[in-house]
């Protein structure tokens, strides 16, 4: 298929950009109702949340409950770290440091 | 307090908001060019893919679909349904991109990604933070992805499977912007619920549908609990 990559790259280009773009079109230029905007105030934390904890805690598929890995165990002290130190570049080089370690360590 | 609008004060701040982003995606684009090679993509066609899709899980996805000789149009529908939640993040970033006209909304939309969002958000809460300096945030992460997954494209290979951690750049990069967002304990109480709810529908069912639901529910909650916690502590007052 190797000339169609460019026309696939295309279409999922333009699936990506719409939902991307509609609400901002939509939204931005009204005067949103309270509830509303207190439930747009817990989608970053809630988006987040959605999707690290399925990642470090299920593997493989289909998806199977896994506790007991390096993901997760690395994600504890990576989070204690985040939390004081609040940076994101420092978050970042920990955890692959750690789990690059934790890989070792499991093997 | 205002942000300035001098050029230099606007890409200096928007850069040095971006640069933790960058560090993230060098790993995870160098990984994505990688994987996309071997399926097959050329580096014009992953560098392609990273401007016109820019969104490293689909990426990853689409790329694993291919070599497993997926049509396009599954592709299509799956990278659909992994990004749906860009539609929440879009919906949350218009409160603070009020009086924008269509052309830098639409500009801006293209840069909306989980880091993108999650540093805007944090930047326009608790500083002088304004549309130039979050456009500048979006572009110079997404010029970073971009040569990041080419040059793994080009050169991936010298990179071993797994080496120094980098399939965990991403969770961790989650981790950090997750902490970023907690303001309280009804914030924790709304990441612990989407976080089980998002696994229990990923153990349930298959796809990326879970992320979207399990958003929306724990949003849902949450301004239940404020309505709740709101009118206990008037009672409390009036007591």
């Amino acid at each position: 298929m190797k000339g169609d990559y460019v026309l696939l790259i295309l279409g999922m280009g333009i699936v990506t950009y719409l939902p991307r773009w509609a609400p901002l079109i939509l939204l931005s230029r009204r005067q949103l109702p309270e509830w509303l905007r207190q439930w747009l105030d817990f989608i970053p934390v809630a988006v987040l949340s959605a999707l690290i904890v399925p990642a470090v805690v299920t593997t493989g598929e289909p998806r199977q409950l896994a506790v007991f890995q390096p993901a997760l165990l690395v994600s504890i002290p990576v989070f204690i770290f985040a939390w004081k130190t609040r940076s994101l570049a420092g978050t970042v080089i920990i955890g692959m440091a750690l789990f690059w370690i934790a890989g070792k360590c499991f093997h | 307090m205002r942000a300035s609008h001098n050029l230099w004060s606007v890409m200096k701040d928007g850069i040095t908001a971006a640069w933790p982003i960058c560090v993230g995606y060098a790993p995870i684009g160098l990984a994505f060019g990688v994987l996309a090679q071997k399926a097959g993509l050329s580096p014009g066609e992953i560098g392609l893919m990273s401007l016109l899709v820019f969104a490293g899980s689909a990426q990853f996805i689409a790329v694993s679909m291919i070599s497993g000789g997926a049509a396009p149009i599954p592709i299509i529908l799956t990278t659909f349904t992994v990004n749906l939640r860009h539609l929440l993040m879009s919906s949350a970033l218009a409160v603070h991109l009020q009086r924008l006209n269509a052309g830098w909304l639409s500009l801006y939309a293209y840069g909306v990604t989980d880091e993108s969002f999650a540093m805007n958000m944090t930047r326009f809460r608790e500083e002088p933070w304004d549309w130039r300096r979050a456009l500048v945030l979006n572009h110079t992460a997404n010029l970073a992805w971009i040569f990041s997954t080419i040059i793994g494209g080009y050169g991936g290979q010298f990179i071993p499977a797994g080496a120094f951690g980098i399939d965990y750049a991403l969770p961790a990069m989650f981790i950090c912007l997750l902490v970023l967002q907690i303001r309280g304990s009804l914030y924790v109480a709304v990441a612990v619920i989407a976080g089980l709810l998002a696994v229990a529908c990923a153990l349930l069912f298959p796809g990326n549908a879970y992320i979207v639901a399990a958003t929306a529910a724990a949003a849902t909650v949450g301004v239940f609990l404020r309505k709740w916690n709101g009118k206990a502590s008037k009672s409390e007052e009036t007591l």
